[in-house]
């Protein structure tokens, strides 16, 4: 993937110290459903700090379910939702950015109306006044999205669009970022693009992602572990690489 | 000629207050989805507390002040109290509710002011000014009215534009999921849009109610008009809301100054345009839809 101008980085906020390896989200005996069809039954994972935990499986597995419900767009009827220790179950939508965890949802979530800049803008109103230099460093980040600037977000690409939710995330500092299908819609050399950036945000900038993804074959290239979700359950949970190597779970669970 | 102009003069200031009152409805429209049909009852219970306040020995503007602030006020406690439990249900439902609101507003404008006609103050005149030797339809009040209003839309402008609240306010309204994940109190934006709609509806009843007498229905053509303004304009489109009420009133004017008793067919003429607009473009003139479905 190609460099990013200099050696400018997003830095990803507070918290982005802490050992890799450490448990940063905990998520246990998550329950929740759409009306009478259950969604979630009882997922149990962790995601780890300065890793990229990927979360694998079909359309209808719940993948998207489970980011929903740990944000707290969708009320679990059990279980709990833990980040850096702290209970989130029930912490409002609005305040998880605040606690560190920002949510990019499926469809990539660009406010359209809004121009480039004013989206990287509203990722940033929660902290306050902030200063021009972070949004210089998202837009050296993605050259692409800084030369559209202010051009309304409805006439981006696809790529483009993923990169700015990317961005107006990184805005927020979180500690841990929630990805809902990155790869959709996207041409293959983009896809490349976007986790080889998100792997160089981890490994150098210690930031922790859990990765929702149907692409299995590629979230398992960039990911450290990989949790294979099937009708709301957790089947698996294991190395990235392990993971990869098994022919019989790669048929019968990720398509590949 | 001197008649062209003077029809022309009092639309545009006729289609000045409807752009003001489509403009309220615009901003609810964007930000809730919802067509509020009792902002004209709302605008007219702070009409008759300005009057009130008149008739207790209160200057014009101290009434036009306390007017504003109980239209906010009002805005946003129908928003939290009325609107809020039946917001992201069936749109069917705000309907009703705000229909039920209007019906409810008017009759307690009724049974606490009484149901008869009362006069306005207007603050300015309402003799036409001269040119030369001939009058002209401007008056002091006329110049008050497009003051006021282009006022309201440049403060709303700048809100919009230029600040953070503005910037939260147009999150909420085109992207509310996305923005409650962003961190925006989008709750507490939408009782603001409320209230600031609520703030313009109520300016535009106090200027329509200048020189002439209220009522508890007596904002009811208004409702029409406005809706009929803010339709032209896309529903969705602030700029659209202004050009559809000015493009109405003179429109209407045109309609009761040439044709022969035309003042009896106003309300049909609204009708009529909206219908032929509609089918030219069923979007509005400055429909943004295309952008919300990309």
């Amino acid at each position: 993937m190609p460099e990013p101008h200099g050696s400018t980085a997003v830095s990803a906020g507070a918290g982005s110290t802490g050992a890799p390896g450490r448990s940063l989200l905990e998520v246990e005996g998550l329950t929740s459903a759409y009306g009478p069809v259950r969604a979630l039954d009882g997922v149990t994972l962790s995601a780890e700090a300065g890793r990229i935990t990927a979360v694998l499986g079909a359309n209808g597995a719940g993948k998207t379910t489970l980011l929903r419900t740990i944000s707290g767009l969708v009320r679990p009827q059990a279980g709990s939702v833990r980040l850096d220790g702290e209970d989130i179950t029930k912490a409002p939508v609005e305040a998880m950015v605040g606690k560190g965890m920002s949510h990019v949802p499926e469809g990539r979530g660009v406010i359209a109306e809004l121009t480039v800049d004013e989206n990287l803008r509203v990722g940033s109103l929660f902290r306050g006044k902030v200063g021009k230099d972070e949004f210089d460093r998202v837009y050296d980040l993605f050259p692409r999205i800084a030369e559209r600037r202010n051009n309304a977000a409805h006439t981006l690409s696809g790529g483009e669009r993923q990169m700015l939710v990317i961005g107006r995330a990184l805005l927020a500092q979180p500690r841990i970022l929630l990805l809902d299908e990155p790869s959709l819609g996207l041409a293959p050399r983009i896809v490349a693009q976007i986790f080889g950036l998100l792997r160089q945000l981890v490994d150098r900038d210690g930031l922790s992602v859990l990765l929702v993804e149907q692409n299995a074959r590629s979230a398992l290239s960039v990911a450290d572990v990989g949790v294979v979700l099937n009708l709301g359950k957790v089947v698996v949970t294991d190395q990235a690489r392990t993971l990869m190597a098994d022919e019989g779970l790669r048929h019968a669970y990720l398509g590949f | 000629m001197q008649q062209f102009i003077n029809i022309t003069l009092s639309g545009l200031v006729e289609g000045m207050i409807y752009a003001a009152f489509a403009l309220a409805l615009v901003l609810i429209w964007r930000s809730t989805r919802i067509v509020n049909f009792a902002q004209g009852a709302m605008a007219a219970a702070t009409a008759f507390i300005a009057l009130a306040l008149i008739d207790a020995g209160q200057s014009y503007w101290i009434a036009l002040i306390v007017a504003l602030l109980s239209g906010f006020v009002l805005g946003a406690v129908v928003e939290r109290v009325v609107i809020r439990p039946v917001e992201g249900g069936p749109e069917l439902n705000a309907v009703i509710v705000t229909l039920g609101l209007f019906v409810a507003i008017q009759a307690s404008i009724a049974i606490i002011f009484g149901s008869s006609f009362q006069s306005f103050p207007t603050p300015f005149g309402v003799r036409g000014f001269e040119i030369g030797d001939s009058t002209i339809a401007l008056t002091p009040t006329s110049l008050y009215i497009i003051g006021s209003v282009l006022v309201v839309m440049a403060l709303l402008v700048a809100l919009f534009r230029f600040t953070r609240v503005g910037l939260a306010m147009r999150a909420s309204a085109f992207g509310q999921e996305v923005a409650r994940l962003l961190g925006v109190r989008v709750g507490r934006m939408l009782t603001l849009g409320w209230a600031l709609a609520a703030v313009v509806g109520s300016l535009a009843g106090l200027l329509i109610a200048g020189g002439e007498f209220i009522y508890p229905a007596y904002m009811d053509s208004l409702i029409v008009f406005g809706f009929v303004a803010a339709v032209l304009g896309g529903l969705d489109s602030p700029i659209g809301a202004i050009v559809g009420g000015l493009l109405l009133g003179l429109a209407l004017s045109y309609v009761s100054g040439y044709i022969e008793r035309g003042s009896a067919l106003v309300n049909v003429a609204a009708l009529v345009i909206l219908i032929v607009v509609l089918l030219v473009r069923p979007g509005g003139l400055f429909a943004s839809s295309v952008a919300r479905r990309a």
